[in-house]
Parts: structure tokens; sequence; C-alpha cells
């Protein structure tokens, strides 16, 4: 159990339990590194990484930068709104072009589901997904994961309901994956217009009453109203989706137990939680993006120890 | 394959000893001095050196850490194995403080590079000394000494010298292993 069982992340789907074990312990060490004076370390420094995104990105971005620059690899970034995919490159193009620079690593964000699974066929690099359409986003989902494994002692035998936006969002779908690989119990909760229809062939609960859902679980992980995928009206206004699905102090409190709420931001303070939530012990937000950035070392140095030279 | 004992129990216990009160010689009352055990196999030496000093010789204040050095090593990507990292406990400041760092075997010097690399992270001590049990004299790569040193030992490259401790449910032996 010294290595993974993939030479690409490009989602939770590919990973066994073993792999998240893996990861995890691997990223305890890294969690202790980056709380020290002095947060660097040079195991990667003959790796080059590029940060490909194709869509926007502020926090998985920086995390994956500063997670690169921890383990001592060289970085180059690129967003498209600045290159040639605009002028009609091919993404293999583009790729095969960075990869040409000497590049080992790609680290990739894109609008189309599977990118990273196509990419992974045809070009010469260790590939990982950092969100591909509304299909996978594997390294959020093994943050989340890592976070309520550090907040309740274990994932497994939890129950955990992702409360929101699941039609349009691909951390709620590598989130069930990694959820049911280590033995928790997943609910999906939100209007019926936002659920995939044969969600529930994955073997997750469906719930549209918010307060059912919130008394059944012991994690809930909201998630952002992701108004710009949506090319339709799935709820009249935002005001009742607010009334319906917002968690507010009021309704934690009327709660028979507590409860941890998680976000993988960007907040839509109001939205889906109210600020007060937000800020409360109850939320893990903030301890979230800290995991990420140990996580997402982990993950690129158990990838970059099975690069070859 | 054949085996030869390097030490037996009550040798290793003398050596300990002998250790310790080298140790007391040039650190006094430990107020300044740190000991930092290199993961995995220092930290046996580090713990039962720490034992000795503090319930035979009574000196209070002996300050006792174990540094991971997985991530500071050369060789990461040129076995065929990942690197499997240890915990690292340093629960004190070790800015300038006079550490020594303890290890069983001394054999090329590279895990001690990576340990004086790592120990960086956490400040600039005064300064730093080494204590092994075996030193695999003629082995080096680097040029690092132990300024302490339980039994010197002349091997070639084929053998593997083993280190047993009580702790890891043997008794306390050392041995030199020819495949």
């Amino acid at each position: 159990m010294s290595e993974l069982s993939v030479n690409h992340l490009l989602g939770i789907k590919y990973l066994n339990k073993q792999d998240i074990q893996l990861i995890f312990e691997t990223a305890d060490h890294f969690k202790e590194i980056i709380n020290r004076p002095i947060k660097k370390v040079p195991s990667l420094r003959d790796i080059t990484i590029a940060n490909l995104f194709f869509e926007n990105s502020t926090r998985t971005k920086l995390s994956f930068e500063l997670a690169e620059k921890r383990l001592s690899a060289d970085v180059i970034n690129f967003s498209a709104s600045q290159s040639s995919v605009k002028k009609g490159e091919t993404l293999i193009d583009t790729v095969n072009n960075i990869l040409s620079m000497k590049v080992d690593m790609v680290v990739m964000r894109h609008p189309n589901p599977g990118a990273g699974v196509f990419l992974s066929k045809h070009v010469d690099a260790s590939i990982i997904n950092a969100g591909d359409g509304a299909h996978e986003h594997p390294t959020q989902a093994l943050l989340d994961s890592y976070s309520i494994r550090e907040r309740l002692g274990s994932v497994k035998g939890k129950n955990v309901a992702i409360v929101g936006d699941i039609l349009h969002s691909r951390v709620a779908l590598s989130n069930i994956y990694a959820l049911q690989l280590q033995g928790a119990n997943v609910m999906v909760c939100g209007p019926k217009t936002l659920i995939p229809k044969y969600i529930d062939k994955l073997g997750v609960k469906v719930e549209t009453n918010l307060i059912k859902a919130l008394n059944w679980c012991d994690v809930a992980n909201m998630l952002r109203v992701q108004n710009e995928r949506m090319d339709m009206s799935y709820f009249p206004t935002t005001r009742e989706y607010t009334q319906q699905y917002g968690v507010t102090k009021n309704i934690l409190e009327s709660l028979d137990k507590e409860i941890t709420i998680m976000h993988p931001g960007p907040i839509n303070r109001g939205v889906e939680i109210t600020s007060d939530v937000a800020d409360s012990e109850h939320a893990i937000i903030l301890d979230q993006v800290q995991n990420g950035v140990a996580i997402r070392m982990a993950v690129i140095y158990l990838l970059a120890s099975k690069i070859k030279h | 394959m054949s085996q030869k004992v390097l030490l037996n129990s009550i040798e290793v216990n003398i050596i300990l000893h002998r250790l310790a009160c080298q140790l007391i010689e040039n650190h006094k009352d430990f107020t300044n001095t740190v000991l930092i055990g290199i993961q995995p196999r220092g930290k046996y030496l580090a713990n039962r050196l720490a034992l000795v000093l503090k319930e035979e010789y009574k000196i209070k204040n002996v300050q006792l850490g174990h540094l991971d050095i997985t991530f500071f090593r050369d060789d990461f990507r040129r076995g065929d194995k990942t690197l499997e990292a240890n915990t690292t406990e340093i629960d004190f400041i070790i800015e300038n403080k006079n550490i020594v760092f303890i290890d069983d075997v001394l054999y090329t010097g590279r895990s001690i590079r990576a340990a004086l690399t790592a120990i960086q992270s956490f400040g600039r001590p005064n300064e730093i000394e080494l204590l092994t049990l075996i030193d695999r004299r003629f082995s080096r790569h680097l040029p690092i000494q132990p300024n302490y040193r339980g039994r010197q030992v002349d091997a070639i490259n084929e053998e593997k010298v083993i280190v047993n401790w009580k702790e890891n449910g043997n008794e306390d032996s050392v041995y030199l292993i020819n495949n």
C-alpha cells in the first residue's frame, strides 16, 4: 500500500479505498509541514507542472499553485482567456505544445466533461483533473472527506447530505463516489429540478425537504447555485430558493443534534447559507481550504513519484 | 545468507550508558540541548537514550523530538517505490539550540544530509552534532562523520547491518548480514 493504483487523477471513480487512505496519510504529513515556519520541501525540484485552466477558478488554482510551490516544483500557468485556444487551436495541440517544453504533469480544469480522460489517452504526462464540466472534481471531494475525517474522526458510517444544485455540480458527483468508497451514507437534497434523474441508481437517498435532510445528517455539504451554468429557469426566484433550501442559524438551532456545515466555495452569503452560519463554529469552510493545499500536495507527490526518469 | 552478531543486548546496554555519559560531558544539564531522532529507525535509539539520561542520570530537562526526512531525500523517483513518510514531532523551538541528531546506522551519510536540510524548516540552531550506534566507515558518499559513535564497523556494500530493539519485539542486538 505504498503507491497509488493510478497514474493520473481523473476522477474518484478510478480510485480505490486504499488510494484514498494513502492520500490522506500523506496529506497528514504535508499538513504538519505547511504549519512549520518554513513550509517548503524540496521533493519535486526536478518536476515541472503546467496548470491549464480553460475555465475560471480562483481558489482551486491558487491552492494547486501553492501546493506545487511548497513541493518545490516549477510551475507554469495558462488560462484559456489569454491563449491561442481563442484562435482555434485544439486541446491536444495546446497541451502537446506545452509538453514539448518538458512539462511532467498537467493540472487541468475544462468546461467539457471527460476532457481529462481524453487528454490522458493522447498525451504523455500525468494528468490531474481540477474539474471537468459537471462531471468530477476529485481533489475537492478528497479534501471534503479529509475535513470530515479531521472533524469527526472518520468518514465511515457518517451520514452526509449534499444540499443544493446537484444537477450542475461536479463536486456532488465526486463527493458521492468518495464518501461511498469510505463507507458513508449519502443523501442529496434540493429542488427536484436541480436533482438529476436516476441519481438514486448511484445508491444515494434523495430528499426534497431541507429540514428532513438536516435532521438525518451528521454533515451537510452546501453547494452553490450555479447560475452561470443554467440555461433555463430551475426555480422561480432566488428568494424562494433561499426560503426552502437556505440554512440559517435558527434552523440549525431547531435540530435535535449538532451538525457540521461544509461549503466548497465560493459562498453566496444569504442564499444557500446565511453569514451567521458560515462564520459559526459549525462551519469548517476555512479548514477545508487549508486542507485543500495538503491534499493537493499529497496527490501531486504521489503521482510525481510514479513518473520515471 | 550468513549472519554475525555485532552487539548483544549487554553490549548495547553498555554502549547506551557510555554514549549517555559522553553527551552529559558535553551538554551538562541539557538546558540548551535537544535530542532529535531521525525517523524511522533513529527514533528507537533516541527514545532509549533519553530514558537513560532521565532515569539513570537524573537529567530533568531532556527535550526529545523526531524528524522525518522523507521529503528532503535526494533519491525521490530513483527507486521503484514511492517513499513513505513518517511523523515529525518537534514541539519545541530549535532556534539557537544545540541539536544532537540520533540515528542507528551511519552508512552513506545521505540521510544525515537530508536531515540537515529538513531541520532548517524549524529555525537556525546554534550547532548540530551527530550520534550513531553503528558507524560503517569507508562507505561514506558525503563528508559526514559522527561526533559520538557506539561501534565502528568495517562492512562491505553487500552486507547489511540490522539493529533490533526490544520496542519492536526483539532483543536489543545488532547483526551483520551477508546475502
